[in-house]
């Protein structure tokens, strides 16, 4: 029983860190992929001594900078609301990721470990109701700030990740359908398989459509750029106005999980989570004859660095995306979300079960 | 007027462009290849492949590496020498009457050499108004007032540093940004 508590604690910690490492990263990455994109050089001139290195001590020197800032609140606000609305928000963004796993079955000393924090029968619906939940941080800063232009901007972050919210589930439908479980850890095993004998059953493979659908959606549901309208710093003001110091940056790093965990989610349904194509428990087995027996150790870490890769692949591509498209106006937003991806994605459940019904 | 104008017929988007997803992955594949041909100019910097003068990226590194100057550009002001050191200048006031700003203040004191006539005791130049017009180096008859330093970062903690005597004036770069008391 301890034992279990104990395990359960350390995936839950090395998940809490690998998660905020990678947030705390991604604001490295944000400034110098957008650095390159625009043929600039980007931030290199944090340093401890003569040393540099590439201007990765500038996460560093943010969270000094914001730590140390004055903390203002609103006089005229509701104060409890607005230092409890940063931390809805980030609590809302990580508590999400425990329903994540990042490999399969670990076997060790005697024991076998299932690498997923809590491995709920309904992780699907769990992360999409963390992800819901969230909308009350960015609701209750913009309302707790007192200050018009923040409201604003929250009731136009709650309705921008509402609308969004219907378009993402009912297209993950179809995938849930598919491979009949909303366990993310059934999903990604499920994804293991082999179509025709060497293509893997990947989501992307099966439902192409729901993987175009998912990512706008789900970039929508990070307010970042091209749907930043809840945010939009520089121009029409949003629901962070009042907030300085360490709670704007707590909106801001929940940003940067969220981006995290849809590129978890997007590994997951689309490009099979975990699963290294061909690797099996026993080692690799290639459709064409070659086959290469590795020990259970190696295939956990092959898998554990093949998913991480996934995921730093799709938040450079996120990031490449942020860095491309310009903002999308208000009423485009919503024509996108209503009128296009919903439509498809219902249009998408009925092809699938059809198919489904056929086969 | 009739006639003149042009009218412009806005053509509306086509399908294609209407779909979205493929002017989306146009602009995607434009930025994404500066971002690797800017990756590998940048990874081979590091590895030291590239020649010194090679610029990666249109960033000028500033304070190490500043912006080069057009020749004509009108910098902070200097006043030449004669060969013995002292100042070319001869305090004949044209620069402080054609000044717009009227940032000189000069006193005249007599020279010894009566061929020279005059000198400037006192050669103040208040760098806090001076509008950088050029007049006082157009209007110069003895060439004693360049505007040709290369400085640009001018900077002081107060009015009154901002005022550069004639010491200073002869010898630019003798100047440093004190820090507040």
């Amino acid at each position: 029983m301890i034992v279990d508590i104990f395990i359960k604690a350390c995936l839950a910690i090395a998940i809490l860190l690998g998660v905020l490492n990678f947030a705390g990263l991604l604001t490295w990455v944000e400034r110098k992929q957008s650095a390159l994109m625009q043929d600039r050089i980007g931030a290199n001139r944090a340093n401890i001594g003569p040393l540099r290195l590439l201007g990765l001590f500038h996460p560093l020197a943010d969270v000094i900078k914001l730590l140390t800032k004055e903390d203002f609140i609103p006089p005229t606000g509701n104060k409890i609301l607005h230092t409890l609305a940063p931390f809805l928000s980030v609590f809302f963004a990580i508590v999400a990721f425990a329903a994540v796993p990042f490999g399969n079955q670990l076997n060790i000393f005697g024991r076998s470990v299932n690498l997923q924090v809590a491995s709920l029968d309904v992780g699907v619906l769990y992360i999409f109701a963390m992800m819901s939940l969230g909308v009350y941080g960015v609701f209750l800063a913009g309302f707790s700030s007192n200050n018009n232009y923040s409201v604003l901007g929250g009731l136009r972050a709650a309705s921008q990740m509402i609308s969004y919210e219907i378009a993402m589930g009912v297209s993950l439908l179809g995938i849930i359908m598919i491979y009949g479980s909303l366990n993310l850890q059934d999903i990604a095993r499920a994804q293991g398989n082999l179509l025709f004998g060497w293509l893997p059953a990947w989501g992307i493979v099966l439902q192409p459509v729901a993987f175009f659908i998912f990512t706008a959606a789900a970039l929508a549901e990070t307010k970042r750029v091209p749907f930043d309208l809840p945010e939009g710093e520089s121009e029409i003001i949003g629901y962070f106005t009042e907030y300085s110091g360490m709670k704007f940056g707590m909106f801001f790093l929940t940003d940067f999980i969220e981006t995290v965990l849809v590129g978890c989610l997007v590994t997951f349904f689309f490009f099979g989570g975990w699963q290294v194509p061909y690797l099996y428990a026993e080692g690799f087995r290639f459709p064409w004859g070659g086959v290469i027996p590795l020990p259970h150790l190696i295939v956990s870490l092959l898998q554990i660095c093949g998913f991480t890769l996934k995921i730093i692949f799709f938040n450079w591509l996120f990031m490449a995306v942020r860095w491309t498209l310009p903002r999308f106006r208000y009423d485009q937003l919503m024509k996108l979300g209503w009128t296009i991806l919903f439509p498809i994605s219902l249009a998408n459940i009925f092809i699938t079960g059809g198919i489904l019904l056929l086969l | 007027m009739s006639g003149t104008f042009v009218k412009i017929k806005k053509s509306d988007l086509s399908f294609f462009e209407r779909l979205y997803l493929p002017a989306f992955a146009i602009g995607l594949k434009i930025t994404i290849r500066h971002f690797f041909v800017n990756l590998l100019f940048h990874t081979m910097r590091q590895l030291r492949l590239l020649p010194r003068r090679f610029r990666v990226g249109v960033t000028y590194q500033y304070p190490e590496d500043p912006r080069p100057l057009s020749t004509r550009v009108r910098t902070r002001h200097r006043l030449m020498k004669r060969e013995d050191g002292s100042p070319r200048c001869v305090a004949c006031m044209l620069c402080e009457t054609v000044c717009p700003a009227k940032c000189i203040y000069i006193i005249a004191g007599e020279h010894p050499d009566p061929n020279i006539e005059k000198y400037p005791v006192k050669f103040d130049l208040d760098l806090g108004v001076c509008v950088y017009c050029g007049y006082c180096v157009e209007v110069c008859p003895e060439d004693a007032i360049r505007m040709d330093t290369g400085k640009l970062d001018i900077a002081a903690y107060s009015r009154k540093e901002m005022i550069l005597d004639v010491h200073e004036l002869l010898n630019p770069g003798s100047r440093k940004i004190k820090e507040p008391v």
